[in-house]
């Protein structure tokens, strides 16, 4: 007998990359249907006023230009844009899907101008002639909530999206912790606002075909389901009419995640015109009107005993919306009450929500989606106790770590993680990087006067969403996934599922699943998905959700296809199921053997024929080799990690090197560790780019000073050294794989564990902590305040 | 981020492109477009021609002659980044790892980057800092610009609309001479928030016999700092009297931008070019 080797845990390339590095990959931009039609918009150069005209008079007088649309012509046509979170139905407001009368932020798109190809469509963009009367605009959300400031809608004269108070019991709680406490510590912490910039900007193609009565639109998105969806809805058409298809997703990174105003108006034009249409973002619109992320201030008491216990947590959390709320855009900080204990023992924490109104774009998911926020505030919150208090910070961690067996734990914050060994990969993290080692090396700098700097960030988040009981009921769907295996008569293995990648390798992982499973080559597996007409409904790919729910969903398919594929096995070598035993190649009959001594045994691609041949009919049986399943978790996972980082800032110019970093994370059980590491990457660096140079940087008067990447700074592989990886393996029990999630991980910490290192380096100057982003200039003024 | 309409040619001999510079005022030069693409993109930009220069013969050569190096216009940085002809000047080698990224490097041309005369691009330093002198050719025939005199304002250069920019060419390297060039770049676009291109030559006795301090990145145009060089001559180059001879850079008009106000730039420019003459010294003794 032959064992195959399993594949589930080898490192295994990406079978997508060949395609894509050979720039042989088919997104949504390639697409060229024939008589199709570009599309510009026309966008406010405001940040707020009252729109007085409109005039595409000029505009349509270009040759190749087919048509302007504005809002009038929408007008009882169309519904709002797509929002899932509405937080308080008495403050909701429309975002229209052009704007009516007044603009708002930046860039809301005006007009739309439908031409020959998108060279015309922006020349004749430019010749639509509009007027908008300035009005003030707020673009600080501190600001906004002040008495007399402008308004946003005249409707909400607070500037207020949601106010969520604290739980009258967990406030109880908070201030009898906060009255037996030792000491309290307050801080302000920001989380500025980032632009997502995947590679590939959003795009959109529809195609109403008047025939079929059918809107077939290709969208650069994360969630083809919810954008079928939410487009039917928006446009009042029955969801049997409109197929979503995601092709190649150039990275989303949350930005994919809303369904856009976009998306929809372009699918109403396709079905006005009767014609194919497309609009593909530049680089400015995708930096000035894809949704943000981050955006949130932090105002905290911590509440500790002189041992270094934290007691208790509360303040206030002030989270930006932008100017309407986005598809679940209002929600999301909600992730940052949850987590804010992140791995400690908090007894207590209470916390008021606000959302605001401002005249910027809207805030929407961003890697992390609101955990990052939480890990920063709370390991922001160890350090400087640990600064007050004299004790190590690693020191002060392990007294306040959740206990390996006090899992399944309820938190403060309200989740119940699965599993945790926050210490256990502390420690992998402290003797890689050598932490006593490293700390003497500090002291001996500093007597030198450097300014070296330590970080770490010890940290969880939760991940894998569902239960169904947390999705939104506006979302249309719960927050299971679904997976379908078809075995073609070859054997040969078909899988789709629900969780639509946009660079994740799905198609590497998911195909590992199958080969082992049934003993096929990972090259006898396809992978498909994104096309609503062809996959079984599903929910995306978004909170590091793709392996741990969609994952399990194709794992139950698999183990369907796999008992139905030994009843007939069994059937044909005359035995029961229990008897056989499958040697991940095929199945044969424990101790018995034919009357020539061969051993009885079948392979998977022999069952796979029989299935469909079906000359042996099994009773009770239908002909074929297939199976859905759908996946609704139990609960959440919650990976963690321990980074470490060393920095040095130079003492005259500010410039900052980070010298070393060290990851250890945990995500349970990894089917493609070269995946994994990928994510990890990818995910630490995103994290690194918020703390040193990303932001989104609106001036007083609501206009974009980061409208291009020569302004936005995204972070590139020259600043950093390699990034040291390694890892611990606490799998979940919730789902049968072991999966947590490792997408968003590496954001969640990297963020914290820099900015630790920061005020680390800059601690023996006495200085209040430096926000983020830490550029040289930030730097370069700290360092000169404190004399250095 | 769609350029307007625009016509392309691609000439193959200099006089083609003069004549058609000549014929067309609203024609603009492209070569490695590293500066022009993205203008035309946000429709900074709209000529109604691009002349494309990228690949006209004769001008992507790097030569040397008793002493004298030839950089053609259209020689890359990254060819100035990797070339053996400039083994002994390894200022373009360090000032071009600097520049922008590889695709970057691989595309934009030294040429395109002095005629464009960006405030914050790095050659024009370098070129400033050793006397280069430009080769060009236009209707009425070839003609040289020294460095000192070819940046004349933001983003304007001393050639003529209707000139093309052929080679620089750079003296014979001094005797104990060494030059360095420090930046710290704008995390952004990688240009210079403040560049220094330094050479100094010793005498005999180690001390500076000529100094030249060109600066970029914080003024609206590129420049020497006369000044500073002037109180160099005849000192040594120690940190004490690299900090006194940089008190004060008379020729300072910062600018300033979400990147770095005037004042850091100003700063900045101290301590850079503080940094580039030690390292210029350092090479000159070696």
């Amino acid at each position: 007998m032959v064992l195959r080797p399993v594949s589930i845990g080898a490192r295994i390339k990406r079978r997508e990359d060949p395609r894509l590095i050979r720039g042989l990959g088919l997104y949504t931009d390639d697409l060229r249907l024939h008589g199709m039609l570009e599309c510009a918009f026309v966008r406010s150069e405001y940040a707020a006023g009252r729109i007085v005209k409109i005039d595409s008079t000029r505009a349509l007088q270009r040759r190749g230009v087919v048509a302007v649309y504005t809002y009038d012509d929408l007008r009882g046509e169309v519904a709002r844009a797509p929002c899932a979170a509405r937080m308080d139905e008495t403050r909701d407001v429309e975002h229209p899907l052009l704007a009516d009368g007044a603009v708002r932020y930046l860039g809301q798109p005006l007009a739309l101008v439908v031409a020959q190809d998108r060279y015309l469509a922006r020349d004749a963009a430019l010749d639509v002639d509009v007027e908008i009367e300035p009005g003030p605009c707020v673009v600080d959300p501190l600001a906004a909530l002040e008495p007399d400031t402008p308004r946003v809608y005249r409707s909400l004269p607070d500037n207020v999206n949601v106010r969520i108070p604290p739980e009258p019991e967990a406030l109880a709680a908070v201030e009898k912790a906060f009255a037996e406490a030792d000491g309290t510590l307050s801080l302000r912490i920001v989380n500025q606002r980032v632009a997502p910039v995947p590679l590939e900007c959003r795009a959109v193609v529809a195609d109403w075909q008047e025939g079929a009565q059918k809107l077939t639109v290709w969208i650069s998105t994360q969630v083809p389901h919810q954008a079928k969806q939410q487009i039917a809805i928006c446009l009042g058409l029955s969801e049997l009419g409109v197929r979503v298809i995601a092709p190649e997703v150039g990275g989303g990174f949350g930005c994919k995640l809303p369904v856009y105003a976009e998306e929809c108006l372009l699918s109403w034009v396709s079905r006005r015109l009767r014609l194919p249409v497309k609009w593909a973002e530049t680089r400015t619109e995708n930096l000035m009107n894809t949704t943000h992320g981050r955006g949130q201030l932090h105002d905290v008491e911590a509440a500790y005993r002189r041992n270094g216990e934290l007691l208790a947590l509360r303040g206030r959390i002030v989270a930006e919306v932008g100017a309407y709320a986005s598809y679940l855009g209002g929600a999301i900080p909600t992730f940052t009450l949850l987590m804010y204990p992140g791995c400690y023992r908090v007894g207590a924490c209470a916390f008021e929500l606000v959302n605001v109104y401002t005249n910027t774009m809207a805030t929407d998911a961003y890697r992390g989606a609101g955990r990052p926020e939480a890990a920063y505030a709370i390991e922001m919150v160890m350090d400087e106790l640990a600064r007050k208090l004299g004790i190590d910070p690693v020191e002060l961690r392990r007294r306040n770590f959740i206990a390996p067996d006090a899992f399944p734990y309820q938190t403060a914050g309200g989740a119940t993680y699965d599993t945790g060994e926050y210490e256990a990969a502390l420690d992998k993290a402290l003797d890689r990087f050598d932490y006593s080692g490293a700390r003497a090396a500090q002291a001996e700098a500093r007597s030198q006067g450097r300014l070296v700097g330590i970080g770490i960030a010890t940290f969880t988040e939760i991940c894998g969403l569902g239960p169904s009981s947390n999705a939104n009921p506006l979302q249309r769907t719960g927050t299971w996934e679904s997976a379908q295996v078809r075995v073609e008569p070859t054997g040969n293995v078909t899988i789709m599922t629900g969780a639509s990648p946009h660079g994740q390798g799905q198609e590497t992982a998911f195909a590992q699943l199958a080969s082992d499973a049934f003993g096929v080559g990972i090259d006898d597996v396809r992978v498909v998905h994104g096309d609503t007409d062809v996959v079984p409904h599903g929910v995306g790919t978004f909170g590091s959700r793709g392996l741990v729910v969609g994952g399990t969903a194709l794992h139950m398919a698999l183990e369907k296809v796999k008992a139905k594929a030994a009843a007939i096995a069994a059937h044909l070598l005359d035995t029961t199921p229990d008897r056989l035993r499958f040697d991940g190649e095929s199945f044969s009959v424990a101790g018995a053997a034919t009357d020539d001594g061969a051993e009885r045994r079948m392979t998977f691609r022999e069952v796979a024929s029989a299935a469909h041949l079906w000359n042996v009919p099994v009773p009770g049986q239908e002909p074929g080799l297939e199976a859905v399943a759908r996946f609704e978790p139990e609960g959440t996972t919650f990976p963690f990690g321990a980074h470490l980082c060393q920095v040095e800032i130079d003492r005259e110019t500010g410039q900052l090197e980070i010298q070393r970093y060290v990851a250890v994370d945990d995500c349970g059980n990894i089917v493609n560790p070269l995946l994994a590491e990928g994510q990890r990457l990818g995910g630490i660096v995103q994290g690194l780019g918020q703390a040193l140079c990303e932001q989104v940087v609106y001036d007083e008067t609501g206009q974009l000073t980061t409208a291009t990447l020569m302004d936005y700074a995204v972070p590139k592989a020259t600043m950093f050294p390699e990034i040291e990886l390694d890892s611990t393996c606490t799998p979940t029990p919730l789902n049968p794989l072991g999966a947590k999630g490792i997408g968003e991980l590496g954001t969640i910490g990297s963020a914290r564990c820099l900015m630790s290192a920061v005020h680390d380096a800059l601690a023996p100057l006495g200085v209040a902590p430096v926000e983020m982003p830490v550029t040289t200039e930030r730097l370069w003024r700290v360092l000169r305040e404190a004399g250095a | 981020m769609i350029p307007a309409e625009f016509d392309y040619r691609r000439p193959d001999t200099a006089a083609e492109v003069i004549a058609l510079l000549a014929a067309q005022p609203d024609a603009k030069l492209l070569a490695g477009g590293m500066s022009l693409i993205p203008a035309l993109k946000h429709r900074l930009l709209q000529p109604g021609v691009l002349v494309d220069i990228a690949r006209l013969p004769g001008l992507d050569q790097v030569s040397e002659r008793r002493g004298r190096v030839r950089i053609g216009a259209s020689v890359t940085h990254g060819a100035l980044e990797r070339s053996r002809e400039l083994a002994e000047l390894p200022l373009f080698a360090e000032t071009a790892r600097l520049i922008g990224d590889v695709q970057v490097r691989n595309r934009g041309t030294l040429g395109g980057s002095l005629v464009h005369a960006d405030p914050a691009a790095d050659w024009p330093a370098v070129f400033l800092a050793l006397d280069g002198e430009a080769r060009c050719v236009g209707p009425k025939g070839k003609r040289t610009i020294p460095a000192s005199d070819f940046f004349v304002g933001m983003l304007t250069s001393a050639l003529a609309p209707d000139e093309l920019l052929l080679e620089i060419e750079l003296r014979p390297q001094r005797k104990r001479a060494g030059a360095a060039y420090c930046k710290l770049r704008q995390p952004a676009s990688g240009f210079a928030l403040v560049g220094v291109a330094a050479e100094v030559s010793l005498d005999r006795r180690g001390r500076c016999e000529r100094a030249a301090v060109a600066i970029t990145g914080v003024n609206p145009v590129p420049f020497r700092a006369a000044g500073v060089e002037a109180r160099l001559v005849g000192g040594g180059l120690d940190a004490v009297t690299l900090g006194r001879a940089l008190g004060e850079i008379e020729e300072l008009d910062p600018m300033a931008d979400l990147h770095a106000s005037a004042e850091y730039r100003c700063d900045l420019a101290r301590v850079y070019a503080r940094r580039a003459l030690l390292a210029a010294a350092e090479r000159a003794v070696a």
